[in-house]
């Protein structure tokens, strides 16, 4: 091995784990606001490829329906609970956010050929499709139980996963796509080429990442939801409202998702069951950081990025071994060194 | 009263008579392998539905990928729906899970699925299955036979991190050690992987003159896009598993150049007219491409369309000896499998025989190369 390999190696490892960082953030996220540990996190840097290639290729993405029936669904529990407490102003705009928005995106797309937009369009109109899908399927699914065990929660992930999975599936057929590279830029670093598309997905990942330390340290929205984190019982005292919070954390996973699905999709083929795989590899940066801290777990998914290139070179078949075998050791860690609280006697 | 029971006996014995052949098909038209079997179901829906005057009717099953689905569809196949023959599956391990069913029950079995372990070695288990499509051996020697003649002395591999990768690599390097082919480095990678620039380095420090790509469908381009982002200027070979158009629409303009060996069928338009598979191989893309649209033909479905072939040439034989819908009809059945001569099939000419279920010949591949995002025949 030379200096060059080295350089190249860990080079591919930081774009994958800049993604990966990502996503454990998001789970972070999820986590400490709602105890949910959010399995379906992947599905969406799938659905929000995928949805951006099939606009590429000039068809109607399947998300557009799934968005359309999960918002009618959305706007019929609220809509029963509106009507039955009698608050009637409250209906017109949840039918215009839940159903009006989705039907006109969905006009949209049948009215213009998405080939005939430019790129960044189709990436808006991709976040638009997607994104949604995340405080819609926070209500579906999780919202009446939002008081149960970590262990309910969990259950519902994998349900919702495996739906997420199939419907995929259904929506984007069995193989893959790729989008074509945002930038063809090329440059030589020590000696080592390096895509201009690597550097935007680091240089991204970057600037979502300081937006989001923004977010959480200077907006009234960022510092509600940290205050949820902390205690969610003197959160909700303070007058911060737990199904906003938990929608609101949703929207971000689910919009950090997408971004990362079209952050990567021009570097490589994304099929409808690759966001598994993916937001597996964010979950044990997020474990490495205890679910708890942001810095830590963005580190820890950087260093499965690197560790992953690197077996990749030694010892290829044993990749995703070597990988996932990374989370014993920090599980051994952590159950020594913090102290063990009872959830369910709390 | 007698009347009444000699004419029930007679409308029994006359539906027997009129007893329509059944034929079972499990494959996977949903999990990993969809690519292969969505063609492959679409072109069951092309096939005879009347042979040698014997109304023919196919029962379709998915067994998703999954060898556990493929037993159970069999043993609903042969237990519910009284099935003559079976079709199935489309990969090697659903193939080999649906034998021990099939031998069981006494029931001819036809596999598409690529690994030559389906019908060897021949023992008693094997006598009940056949298969259409090309043993990866078959498909490995034209590949090494390519390497000699371009003057290849080093080759480097990387393939799928399951069976497939791993049996093409025994293959393939059996043979080419055999041909004095030095293979200079084995990598592997999984289908889903997003980066493969580990293997790539480690395959481009070892300077390879050629490179093998163990793969089948669109995850394989990755591999090949990964080589030339690093500038390598070697050739580089993939195996026939990619033959779909789904692979140029994902590979682009990155895999052009690519070599493959492959069943004629997928340059049926191309072959010279002399070439005796190259009839019934545009019968068969004209009947695909007339339902599904110009283009759309890929050389899995070929492997259906030749178990059909080989059904029609095996039911006339078969219906002269027993009844559909019984044992003997199902040995008679499988006797005539065993003796197709000249058989033209869309992949190659079926010549079976009691130790070769397979029946191929050199007449069964092609080498071609992409070239303006299409396959074009080498000559």
């Amino acid at each position: 091995m030379d200096l060059q390999i080295l350089l190249l190696l860990g080079q591919d490892g930081i774009t994958n784990g800049a993604i990966y960082a990502l996503l454990a953030l998001a789970l972070v996220l999820v986590f400490t606001v709602t105890r949910i540990i959010f399995i379906p996190q992947g599905e969406f840097v799938a659905y929000g490829a995928l949805t951006l290639a099939s606009l590429q290729a000039g068809k109607v993405p399947g998300t557009v329906w799934l968005l359309l029936v999960l918002g009618c669904l959305v706007a019929l529990l609220d809509g029963i609970a509106l009507v039955r407490e009698g608050r009637y102003r409250k209906l017109p705009p949840l039918l215009i956010a839940n159903i009006g928005v989705p039907l006109l995106c969905a006009a949209g797309l049948f009215a213009i050929p998405p080939t005939e937009l430019p790129l960044w369009i189709q990436v808006v109109v991709s976040m638009l499709l997607v994104v949604p899908l995340g405080p819609m399927i926070y209500r579906v699914a999780y919202q009446p139980l939002a008081g149960a065990s970590v262990l309910v929660l969990l259950i519902v992930s994998v349900a919702v996963h495996v739906a997420m999975i199939g419907l995929g599936l259904l929506f984007f057929g069995a193989e893959g796509s790729r989008t074509p590279a945002f930038t063809d830029l090329s440059f030589e670093l020590a000696g080592a080429p390096l895509q201009g598309q690597t550097i935007l997905v680091v240089v991204a990942s970057a600037v979502l990442i300081i937006g989001l330390y923004f977010f959480f340290e200077r907006t009234i929205y960022g510092k509600a939801l940290r205050a949820t984190a902390m205690n969610r019982t003197g959160a909700r005292l303070m007058g911060i409202p737990p199904i906003l919070a938990g929608k609101l954390c949703f929207t971000l996973a689910a919009a950090i998702g997408v971004f990362s699905g079209i952050l990567i999709a021009p570097i490589t083929t994304i099929y409808y069951d690759s966001g598994f795989l993916i937001g597996l590899k964010g979950f044990v940066g997020a474990i490495i950081g205890g679910l708890a801290s942001y810095p830590i777990a963005a580190l820890g998914a950087i260093l499965v990025g690197l560790l992953e290139s690197y077996s990749s070179f030694y010892a290829s078949a044993f990749k995703e071994v070597i990988v996932f075998t990374l989370i014993i050791p920090v599980l051994l860690w952590r159950s020594l060194t913090s102290t063990h609280v009872e959830e369910e006697e709390e | 009263m007698y009347k009444k029971l000699t004419l029930a006996v007679l409308t029994a014995l006359s539906t027997m008579a009129l007893a329509d052949i059944n034929v079972g098909v499990s494959l996977s038209a949903t999990g990993p392998a969809a690519s292969l079997g969505i063609p492959e179901k679409n072109t069951i829906a092309l096939l005879p539905t009347t042979i040698g005057g014997q109304k023919v009717n196919y029962i379709v099953l998915d067994d998703a990928t999954d060898p556990t689905a493929a037993t159970k569809n069999i043993k609903k196949l042969i237990g519910e729906n009284k099935v003559d023959v079976v079709i199935g599956s489309t990969t090697t391990p659903n193939s080999l899970a649906m034998m021990d069913v099939a031998v069981d029950n006494e029931t001819p079995l036809i596999s598409m699925a690529g690994s030559a372990i389906v019908v060897e070695p021949m023992d008693a288990k094997r006598q009940w299955v056949f298969k259409t499509a090309q043993n990866d051996a078959h498909m490995a020697t034209a590949l090494v036979q390519h390497m000699t003649d371009k003057n290849v002395q080093t080759v480097a591999f990387i393939g799928f991190a399951d069976a497939y990768g791993e049996g093409w690599f025994k293959e393939f390097a059996k043979i080419a050690e055999a041909r004095k082919l030095k293979v200079v480095a084995s990598e592997r990678f999984q289908r889903n992987d997003t980066s493969v620039t580990g293997q790539i380095l480690k395959i481009m420090a070892a300077k390879p003159d050629a490179v093998l790509v163990g793969g089948a469908g669109t995850p394989a381009a990755l591999p090949q896009k990964a080589l030339k982002e690093k500038g390598y200027k070697g050739l580089i070979y993939q195996t026939h598993g990619v033959a779909n158009n789904d692979f140029l629409r994902v590979g682009g303009k990155d895999v052009e150049g690519a070599f493959l060996p492959v069943g004629p069928m997928v340059v049926a338009a191309q072959l010279p007219n002399d070439n005796p598979v190259k009839k019934s191989a545009m019968e068969y893309v004209a009947k695909y491409e007339a339902v599904h649209g110009k283009g759309s033909v890929s050389s899995f479905g070929g492997h259906a369309w030749d178990a059909g072939v080989l059904l029609q040439s095996a039911i006339p034989l078969a219906l002269k000896k027993a009844q559909p819908g019984t044992k003997e009809f199902r040995k008679a059945l499988r006797d005539a499998l065993e003796n197709s001569k000249n058989l033209a099939g869309a992949h190659g000419i079926f010549n079976t025989s009691a130790n070769d279920h397979q029946g191929f010949d050199q007449r069964a591949r092609v080498m071609v190369t992409i070239e303006n995002n299409a396959w074009k025949l080498i000559k």
